[in-house]
C-alpha cells in the first residue's frame, strides 16, 4: 500500500501502453482530441512535479493586508481570502490533487487485479465468495462508502483516499475477473499449468501481462472519476484538510469569498479539475474506445 | 412477474441484513470509545462513566449490541443521537423532505435534458449532434460541487434570481429553492445519459431493420419513434438507473454546497462530530434507498424489454 501511494507518477496512465503499441499506432488510436488531451494530462503533471520551482511564493503563507488582490504583476492569478499567492496554491493544489486520485487509481487497481486473478485462478467456492464480497459492496452507493470509512478512520487526505480505492475496487475487480477469466481459459495457460507451473507463476507472468491493457484503461477512466470524487471528499471537509492546497479545498474555501463577490478562487481551482478531468476521461475513453461514463 | 419481485425483494432482504452487520462492525471497530464521545472530553467520575456504559450497553459482547441494534432498527427505533440525545428516526424524519424533493427533481432532469438532448442529437447529426457531443464532455468533467457554486455566483449572487440557501417550504417556494441544487446534481449525470443515448440512438439508426423499414416506405418520423427510440431506450434505461441510484449518495454534496438540511448533511455532521449512532442509522436508510431503487430499475427494465428472463438468474 505504502509503496503504491509513494509511486504513482510512473503508473501515468497512457506510459507503458504507449511502449506496447509501437510508432503511430498510439496516436492514431488517440486521435487529435486524444493527443491534445495526453499533452494537457503531461503539462498537468509536469506542472505538479515542478510547482516548488515554479511557484513565485509559499502557498501555505500569506499576508492579510494583501487579501484579495487582483490578479497583477505582484501576484499573477491574484490573492485568496488569506493573502496567499493563487498560483502558488494551485501549482501545490497539483500535487495534492494528482497524487491523490493517482493513489486512489493505484491502490484500486491493485487490489481489484488481486481479486480477479485469485478469483480466475481458483474460480469454484473462491470465485463464489469473492463474488459475494463484491456484491456486499455493490449495495452501497461509492460516495457512501467511502464516507463511512473515513467515518471510521477519521479524517484527512490519507484516509480519503483509503476510502474511495475502497469504494473502487469492486468496480476494478469484476471488470478484470471478466477478461481474466476469458485468459483463463485459453490452452496457453492451461498447458502451463499442465507443466507444473505454480498459480502465482501463470498468474503473474502470463495473466497479468495479457490483461494490462485493461487495467490501464481501466486506471485512465477511474482518474478522473477519482479526482472528482476525492474533491467531493475534501469540500465536505473530510479528506484534505487545510492549510494544504488542493484544487478541491480551493473550490470550497473559496464559496465565502465567492458569495462576497470574489469568485476567483473558486473558479480557478475549479476550472483545473474540470480541465484535468476531461484530459484523463478522454485518454481513458480513447484507450479503451468506449464512451465517458463507462465505467471500468 | 411477481415471483420475480418477491424473489428480488428477498435477495434485498439479505444483503441489507449484511450490510447493516458491516455498518455497525465498521463502527464499533473505529478507534475511540463511544463514551469518550459522550461525555466530550469532560473529566467523569469512574461511577458516572460506568452509568453510561451500563446505560447505552457498553458493556455488552458486540453480537448482543448488534443483536439489540437491529432488532429496533426493524420496529422502528434507530436510537438516539450521541451529541444532542434527539431521536435519529424523528431527526432523520424531519430531514428526508429536502432530500426526497431534491433527488426526485434532479432525476427528472436527468431524464428530460439528457435523454431528449441524446436523441435528438442522434437523429438530427449535424451541428446539433457535434454541441451536444461537446457539452456533455465538459459536462460530465465538471465536479457537482463546482457547478453548484457557479451557479449560485451567476443566478444567486449577480442576478439575485434565486435564493443562495435554504430549502423553502410549500410547492412552488421548494422548487424556486431547489432548481439551482438539482441543475447541479443533475449535471454530470445528465451529460453522461446524453452521451449513452446518442450512441444507443446513432447505433440504432444505421440497423438493418431500419434502412428496410425506410425502404418500404414508412414515414421517418414512424421510424424514428418505433423502430429507433423505443430500441435505443434499453441501453438508456440502464445508464438512467444507474445515475438516479447514485444520486442519493451524490445529494450530500449539493446539500452542503447549497446548506440544504437534508439527510446528507444531517450523516457529513455526524460523521464530523463522531456521531455513529447517527452515521450508522442514515447509512443503513441510504443503503436500503438505493437497494429500492434498483431494484424499481431492474423491474422496469424487464417490463420494457419482454426478452429479458425474470425467471433467470440476474447478473
Amino acid at each position: 500500500m505504502k509503496t503504491a501511494v509513494s509511486a504513482p507518477p510512473a503508473r501515468r496512465p497512457g506510459g507503458p501502453a504507449g511502449r506496447r503499441r509501437p510508432g503511430g499506432g498510439l496516436s492514431g488510436r488517440l486521435g487529435p482530441l486524444g493527443v491534445a488531451a495526453v499533452a494537457v494530462a503531461a503539462l498537468l503533471v509536469l506542472a505538479a512535479l515542478l510547482a516548488p520551482v515554479l511557484a513565485p511564493y509559499e502557498p501555505d503563507i500569506g499576508s492579510i493586508v494583501q487579501r484579495y488582490l487582483p490578479p497583477g504583476p505582484e501576484h499573477l492569478l491574484g490573492t485568496d481570502q488569506s493573502g496567499r499567492d493563487l498560483l502558488s496554491r494551485l501549482l501545490y493544489g497539483a500535487r495534492t490533487s494528482l497524487l491523490g486520485a493517482a493513489a486512489v487509481v493505484v491502490i484500486a487497481g491493485v487490489g481489484g487485479t488481486l481479486l480477479a486473478l485469485v478469483a480466475t485462478w481458483f474460480g469454484g467456492r473462491v470465485d463464489a465468495f469473492i463474488g459475494r464480497v463484491l456484491d456486499l459492496l455493490f449495495a452501497f452507493p461509492n460516495l457512501l462508502l467511502a464516507i463511512i470509512v473515513v467515518a471510521v478512520f477519521g479524517t484527512g487526505m490519507a484516509q480519503a483516499t483509503v476510502a474511495l480505492a475502497m469504494a473502487y475496487v469492486p468496480y476494478t475487480a469484476r471488470v478484470l475477473r471478466s477478461v481474466a477469466l476469458r485468459e483463463r481459459r485459453l490452452p496457453y495457460v492451461q498447458a502451463a499449468e499442465l507443466q507444473g507451473l505454480s498459480g502465482v507463476t501463470v498468474s503473474g507472468r502470463h495473466l497479468l501481462p495479457n490483461i494490462a491493457p485493461q487495467i490501464l484503461t481501466g486506471a485512465a477512466i477511474n482518474f478522473g472519476y477519482a479526482m472528482i470524487d476525492l474533491a467531493a471528499l475534501s469540500f465536505l471537509g473530510l479528506g484534505v484538510q487545510p492549510p494544504t492546497a488542493d484544487w478541491g479545498l480551493m473550490v470550497s474555501q473559496g464559496q465565502d469569498s465567492l458569495l462576497q463577490g470574489y469568485p476567483q478562487q473558486s473558479l480557478l481551482a475549479g476550472t483545473c479539475i474540470v480541465v484535468a478531468v476531461a484530459a484523463f476521461s478522454v485518454i481513458g475513453e480513447r484507450l479503451g474506445g468506449r464512451a465517458a461514463g463507462g465505467r471500468a | 412477474m411477481q415471483r420475480f419481485v418477491i424473489r428480488r425483494l428477498g435477495a434485498l432482504a439479505v444483503t441489507l441484513l449484511f450490510s447493516s452487520f458491516v455498518i455497525y462492525g465498521a463502527m464499533y471497530l473505529a478507534p475511540g470509545t463511544p463514551e469518550s464521545f459522550l461525555v466530550q472530553g469532560r473529566t467523569v467520575s469512574p461511577e458516572v462513566l460506568a452509568s453510561i456504559r451500563a446505560q447505552y450497553g457498553l458493556d455488552d459482547p458486540f453480537l448482543l449490541r448488534y443483536w439489540h441494534w437491529l432488532t429496533g432498527v426493524l420496529t422502528g427505533d434507530l436510537g438516539e443521537s450521541l451529541t444532542t440525545r434527539q431521536d435519529v428516526a424523528s431527526l432523520l424524519a424531519s430531514r428526508i423532505p429536502t432530500t426526497v424533493w431534491l433527488t426526485a427533481y434532479a432525476a427528472l432532469l436527468i431524464v428530460v435534458f439528457g435523454v431528449v438532448a441524446g436523441v435528438v442529437a442522434g437523429l438530427r447529426g449535424g451541428l446539433l449532434d457535434t454541441a451536444v457531443l461537446l457539452g456533455s464532455s465538459v459536462g460530465f468533467a465538471v465536479p457537482t460541487f463546482f457547478a453548484a457554486l457557479l451557479l449560485m455566483s451567476v443566478f444567486s449572487v449577480t442576478l439575485g434570481w434565486f435564493p443562495v440557501f435554504g430549502a423553502g417550504s410549500g410547492f412552488s417556494d421548494r422548487i424556486l429553492h431547489l432548481t439551482l441544487p438539482a441543475v447541479a446534481l443533475a449535471l454530470p449525470a445528465a451529460a453522461v445519459v446524453a452521451r449513452i443515448t446518442r450512441t444507443a440512438v446513432v447505433e440504432e439508426r444505421d440497423t438493418e431493420h431500419v434502412s428496410v423499414a425506410l425502404a418500404r416506405g414508412v414515414p421517418w418520423r414512424t421510424v424514428a419513434r418505433r423502430h429507433i427510440v423505443r430500441n435505443a431506450m434499453l441501453p438508456v434505461t440502464t445508464i438512467v438507473g444507474v445515475n438516479i441510484a447514485a444520486l442519493v449518495a451524490g445529494a450530500t454534496v449539493v446539500e452542503h454546497a447549497f446548506t440544504l438540511d437534508g439527510v446528507g448533511a444531517l450523516l457529513i455532521n455526524a460523521v464530523q462530530q463522531k456521531d455513529f449512532a447517527v452515521v450508522q442509522a442514515v447509512a443503513l436508510v441510504l443503503v436500503a434507498v438505493f437497494g429500492v431503487v434498483n431494484l424499481v430499475i431492474d423491474v422496469l427494465y424487464a417490463v420494457i424489454d419482454p426478452r429479458v428472463q425474470l425467471g433467470g438468474e440476474s447478473a
